[in-house]
């Protein structure tokens, strides 16, 4: 209920996505409010990574809407999307992390291209903070290939955060994780969200992250919305295919 | 008795049909597999010509990435000067060592030095150069840039405001069209260089009087068209790795198809391309 009081950040209609003969959405119709965690979940190949693509403009959809704060994203221009993408945070399943550069310079790179005032001192003062929040101060000048899959996922969620997106997506957080740093991340998406004020986005398949960062929860089925609202509605649904994520 | 030599007339007629009409599907099949790879190969080169241009536009309209571009012609130098070394000197050497003995028959071994430095610097220098980097280069940036598609590094590049086209491809292939004429001056004095080590096996020749006598028969007309033609060998290489890399599919497989493709598609241009700087050169 709180969260529909708040303002709309997202708005999805009648989104459509084919690749050539296989059709991966069917027209979804989905609303993000201002400060929620809208998880969005469902089994693997369900177009659940297609439908946030979608909303940065990585994969273009066939037809329907996508808003951004009131912004329409069809047929828009490439200056506006640039300023639309300004906002959004993405996190890759793998983290995403250049693998020529260390992990200062991979957190460098979006500070210098989206703040380009910043001085040295102040880019190294951000790296350095934004690493204390993630929990990796000491991986500063590591490679991510020095990294694990958990420390990518974290640096990965560091290099999002740094340029202070007002709204993240992430794919697939905890995907190939133990059951401990999956909970780590799991807990700091809730983190992220209270220090700073972020509205998000979580695909997963994941029960233990959804039961953690959840606020309110879309299925996806066959590329089209099977079911919408809270955990404890899913929990206590008889359906046999959404019983069958919970049980 | 003549109704079992009739028999075996018709067996032996319907087995030379059965084997022509193998024969012809053979052959059919053949030129349908000569002709698919005529026209994969010619489309590529089309869409790398297409992508030719949005090199260009992005060069001309943003900002140009000078410390990625100057790390790119560092990463073009080292990784292919030992190389391209060891292949100058022993080319250099056989060119000797096989040219010598015809020479010697004709009494000419005094035009070996210039006769080596010509070949050299107007064609084994440049293509070998430019086939050894096609290989080693081409190959590499197909691989990283493959890679980098699959992890969904570019796509990482797009959501922070970065023209993944303007970072990662502009520079590769300025860099390319830059280092591969140096790379190919400095393969052509190591393989002069090689020419008068296999020259001093038979002869005695101080390294002063063989350089002097090879630029001796060096003229202006022999340098620049091959420095020319470098500089398109080297567009070639950065195109064509950058192309397949960029463009290869989602999968794992795809990274080594994308290095393997940016290998045999860039070779094959540079022949071509060879053929006709050759052609253009022959003209002047």
């Amino acid at each position: 209920m709180g969260a529909h009081s708040k303002n709309i950040v997202i708005e999805i209609q009648g989104l459509t996505k084919s690749f050539k003969d296989l059709s991966v959405l069917e027209g979804i119709d989905l609303k993000l409010y201002e400060k929620e965690n809208l998880v969005v979940l469902g089994k693997s190949g369900s177009g659940k990574s297609v439908l946030i693509k979608c909303i940065v403009s990585l994969i273009k959809h066939d037809e329907g809407s996508i808003k951004v704060e009131d912004i329409e994203l069809t047929n828009i221009n490439e200056d506006d999307l640039m300023e639309v993408r300004k906002n959004i945070g993405f996190l890759f399943q793998g983290g995403a992390l250049y693998d020529s550069m260390t992990v200062r310079e991979n957190l460098a790179f979006p500070l210098t291209r989206l703040k380009e005032k910043l001085t040295v001192d102040d880019i190294n003062q951000k790296i350095e903070s934004i690493l204390e929040d993630v929990g990796l101060p000491d991986a500063i000048d590591k490679r991510p290939s020095e990294l694990s899959g958990g420390m990518k996922k974290r640096i990965g969620l560091a290099r999002t955060l740094i340029v202070n997106p007002k709204i993240l997506l992430y794919d697939e957080p905890t995907t190939g994780l133990d059951p401990i740093t999956s909970n780590e991340i799991s807990d700091l998406i809730n983190e992220t969200k209270d220090k700073f004020k972020t509205t998000s986005i979580i695909i997963t398949h994941d029960i233990n992250c959804v039961k953690i960062v959840a606020d309110r929860i879309v299925m996806i089925k066959d590329g089209k919305i099977y079911k919408e609202g809270i955990l404890e509605e899913f929990m206590n649904d008889k359906d046999p295919y959404i019983k069958s994520f919970f049980k | 008795m003549n109704s079992l030599w009739l028999i075996s007339l018709v067996n032996k007629n319907d087995m030379i049909k059965h084997q022509k009409s193998d024969l012809s599907e053979s052959m059919d099949y053949v030129i349908k597999y000569i002709k698919d790879v005529m026209l994969k190969f010619f489309l590529d080169v089309a869409t790398v010509i297409y992508y030719l241009k949005s090199v260009i536009k992005n060069l001309v309209s943003s900002k140009f990435e000078t410390s990625e571009f100057l790390k790119q012609c560092y990463q073009i130098g080292n990784k292919s000067v030992g190389l391209i070394s060891i292949t100058g000197l022993i080319v250099g050497l056989v060119l000797t060592i096989q040219s010598r003995p015809p020479l010697v028959e004709f009494g000419a071994v005094g035009m070996l030095p210039g006769m080596v430095a010509v070949s050299i610097i107007r064609e084994m220098g440049p293509v070998i150069t430019a086939l050894l980097c096609a290989g080693k280069i081409g190959s590499g940036m197909g691989a990283e840039l493959g890679s980098m598609r699959v992890s969904e590094q570019i796509d990482a590049m797009e959501v922070s405001n970065t023209n993944p086209m303007n970072f990662l491809i502009v520079p590769r292939v300025i860099a390319a069209t830059i280092m591969i004429p140096i790379l190919t001056l400095y393969a052509d004095a190591i393989g002069i260089f090689g020419s008068w080590l296999g020259a001093n096996i038979k002869d005695d020749i101080s390294l002063y009087l063989f350089f002097n006598q090879a630029f001796g028969q060096v003229e202006f007309i022999d340098i620049i068209p091959a420095v020319i033609k470098s500089f398109f060998f080297g567009a070639v290489i950065g195109l064509v790795g950058c192309y397949k890399g960029f463009n290869a599919g989602r999968g794992t497989e795809s990274v080594g198809i994308a290095a393997n493709s940016a290998v045999v598609t860039a070779s094959l241009l540079l022949i071509i391309v060879d053929l006709i700087a050759v052609q253009i050169t022959d003209l002047l």
